[in-house]
């Protein structure tokens, strides 16, 4: 294999991991709290929308980010609501907000560029003398958009929060015994609510990451299931990010290969190797995985005094 | 839960709880001497017609406020939007016939949830079923009679479709797989494998065909119409399926052996129930109609699948079987609007140049405000008064409240 073919899958791989990575770690750390967040699609959606948005009016990357962020965080903010603080389904809302996201997204791109298609720069990427000229590393290691580095930041973070902090012991101990929580003292709607609503500012990060970094523009829809596929890397990490963040890059490395292979002439069906991953998981899980770690307050309501 | 006894006093009269809970006030005036016997049902059937109009309403407030934004007149499209859907004979036919679709998979979900089962695949159950039906029928079509060719297609898409869910059946019934993450897997390479059927197998390669899809079944050979209309007859299909699914969860021994099951599983094993074998036969029986909802899609309105199609009903249906608590009448119902929605919404968004998600727009918005009048009704029914409610008894019947 030439030095240009594994430079491109490996960045490749690392580009279509990383909106995968902050949105699934959103999920995790909601579902570790017991809250399933089926909206995750439509709060990257948002994020992906609002992200756009803000960084065309301000020209700014990082703005964009932010502007991300703020609109998943809002998304979340009617999960918070409805879910955590008035007991309802966790499974409908979420399928509602997705619906409803899509369909608000999609009005305000036709509304405001639906003529005029406006496109960002290129997001920047580090330069570092040396270390950026070395042949496949210096791209792949030392030249991501700056977005990347955040991204493994915050799992490393996330995986310490969850472990070995007193805010991370309370959101393992809500997803898995909420009355015991409340007993102890512990505020149950305040640490569902926080960690909802970080699933979404990351899956607001993630949508962002989409449309500042990888395509540029905002496209109606262009989330195009990957908020599911984040939920399902999510439950698979049992609860933690590190498993989720391989997870996430043995996906990115399936869509690079497709990319890549069609590139260099062999050609291969795309509907094959995306789906490897989930037959290779589905065999693992078969051989291997007699139970899962899944919460067992999982998608149950909490509420006081109640059961 | 409360105790009976602090529920406040107006809540003596079930029929005002009911009317008030949500209503606010509109509904106070004219129906209060209409109850005088506790006639439960027709209670019952007010209430649901209460829940779902109220928010009815509200979404396509809210909906007008978006268009408003817009510079586009809210009523003018509502009124296309129900003049498309259903007054004109051609909307009406296209809303009956969307309803086919959705009524299968409602009947899928139905069975599912009942026995607590989230069978949220059915997108892969569906487009597999699609697929196949999509590359076989055209040819099946030459060599058999059209009768048995239909029924054939319809058993290959049923059959499929259960297959797709033994998978995550054995991984729940053995080991307890949440069945969550394994059919959202398998919907993903079941929507992949489906696209690959379309584009390697049953390609029509014939020249001149820009998306990959399969070769087109003769209008002639697909289902039968009714009464000389365009509705194919997999809307009767749908409505046998709903209606019978309802009647097996309400009235046979099979359907009270889900429903424990789905209640809590360890009392069905307690209960003796072969719990493996019932959540096996209910994944395949969920499966078999999703599967069955793409067949009967493509052999009555599209005549063969793109490599491109994936329609998702599996995803908006499930928050609809689930408001309908399960209930097959009120799944139909809740299936026809949906229907009126979303066919309303498509022309309606085309006349006024808008895309045509805003219909999904509204269609979340009913569901999310279904699910919030819901609350609110279950908290008066406990007796609990929200913040609201109490806002809106003092600002609206100053006596009552007063009372209190």
């Amino acid at each position: 294999m030439s030095e240009a073919l594994i430079t491109a899958l490996l960045v490749g791989a690392i580009a279509a991991a990383v909106p995968l990575m902050l949105a699934g770690l959103g999920e995790l750390i909601s579902e570790r709290a017991g809250v399933l967040n089926v909206g995750l699609e439509g709060m990257m959606l948002m994020g992906a929308y609002g992200g756009f948005v803000v960084a065309l009016a301000t020209g700014s990357t990082w703005m964009g980010f932010i502007g991300g962020a703020v609109a998943g965080g809002l998304v979340s903010l009617v999960m918070v609501v409805l879910c955590v603080r008035w007991g309802l389904d966790q499974i409908v809302v979420g399928i509602g907000i997705l619906l409803g996201v899509e369909g608000l997204t999609s009005l305000l791109h036709a509304a405001q560029f639906a003529n005029t298609y406006p496109r960002l720069g290129k997001a920047a990427a580090p330069s570092i003398p040396w270390l950026s000229d070395i042949p496949v590393v210096g791209r792949v290691v030392f030249g991501e958009p700056y977005m990347v580095y955040v991204t493994l930041i915050a799992v490393f973070v996330a995986g310490w929060v969850l472990r070995k902090t007193p805010w991370g012991l309370a959101i393992r101990a809500t997803g898995e015994s909420p009355e015991a929580v409340d007993a102890a003292g512990v505020n149950v709607v305040l640490v569902r609510s926080l960690a909802t609503l970080s699933a979404g500012v990351l899956a607001g990060l993630g949508g962002a990451y989409l449309s500042l970094v990888s395509s540029g523009n905002f496209i109606p829809l262009m989330t195009g299931g990957r908020g599911f596929m984040a939920l399902v890397l999510a439950m698979l990490a049992r609860g933690r990010p590190i498993w989720l963040a391989l997870g996430a890059l043995l996906f990115g490395f399936a869509t690079a290969l497709t990319t890549a292979l069609q590139i260099f002439g062999i050609d291969i069906r795309p509907e094959i190797v995306n789906s490897l991953p989930f037959v290779v998981v589905l065999v693992v899980l078969t051989l291997f995985g007699r139970d899962d770690y899944l919460p067992s307050s999982l998608a149950l309501p909490y509420v006081r005094g109640e059961r | 839960m409360k105790p009976t006894d602090t529920v406040p006093p107006e809540m003596t009269d079930e029929h005002t709880v009911v009317s008030d809970g949500l209503a606010g006030g509109p509904s106070n005036a004219d129906d209060s001497p209409g109850i005088s016997l506790g006639s439960s049902r027709m209670e019952k059937i007010r209430r649901s017609m209460l829940l779902t109009i109220l928010p009815l309403v509200a979404a396509m407030v809210v909906g007008g406020l978006f268009l408003l934004a817009l510079g586009r007149d809210p009523l003018a499209f509502y009124a296309t939007m129900i003049h498309r859907a259903i007054i004109s004979p051609s909307g009406l036919q296209e809303t009956l016939i969307r309803m086919a679709p959705l009524l299968l998979i409602s009947a899928g979900l139905i069975v599912a949830f009942s026995a607590g089962i989230w069978n949220l695949g059915g997108d892969g159950q569906f487009m597999l079923g699609a697929a196949l039906v999509g590359g076989l029928a055209a040819s099946s079509a030459e060599v058999m009679p059209r009768g048995l060719m239909l029924v054939l297609m319809l058993l290959i898409a049923g059959t499929l479709g259960a297959v797709w869910t033994i998978i995550p059946a054995l991984m729940k019934a053995r080991y307890g797989i949440n069945e969550i993450i394994t059919t959202l897997m398998m919907s993903f390479i079941g929507v992949n494998l489906a696209s690959l059927l379309v584009k390697v197998m049953f390609l029509d390669d014939r020249p001149g065909i820009q998306t990959p899809r399969t070769p087109v079944l003769d209008v002639a050979d697909r289902l039968p119409t009714l009464f000389g209309t365009r509705v194919h007859s997999g809307v009767i299909i749908g409505v046998i399926a709903v209606i019978g699914v309802h009647i097996m969860m309400t009235r046979t021994s099979l359907g009270l052996r889900l429903k424990i099951l789905g209640a809590n599983v360890k009392a069905a094993h307690h209960a003796g129930l072969g719990v493996s074998k019932l959540t096996v036969a209910t994944f395949l029986l969920s499966g078999m109609f999703m599967g069955l909802a793409g067949g009967v899609e493509v052999l009555g309105v599209q005549g063969f699948v793109r490599a491109d199609w994936n329609p998702s009903f599996g995803l908006v249906a499930v928050p609809l079987v689930f408001l309908a608590r399960m209930n097959g009448w009120v799944t139909i119902a809740f299936v026809f609007l949906l229907s009126v929605l979303s066919i309303g919404g498509e022309l309606a968004t085309r006349d006024a140049g808008l895309p045509n998600q805003f219909g999904l727009l509204i269609v979340a918005l009913v569901l999310l405000f279904m699910t919030v009048a819901e609350y609110f009704e279950s908290r008066r029914l406990r007796g609990e008064r929200t913040v609201w409610a109490t806002m809106a008894d003092r600002i609206l019947s100053k006596g009552d409240a007063a009372g209190e």
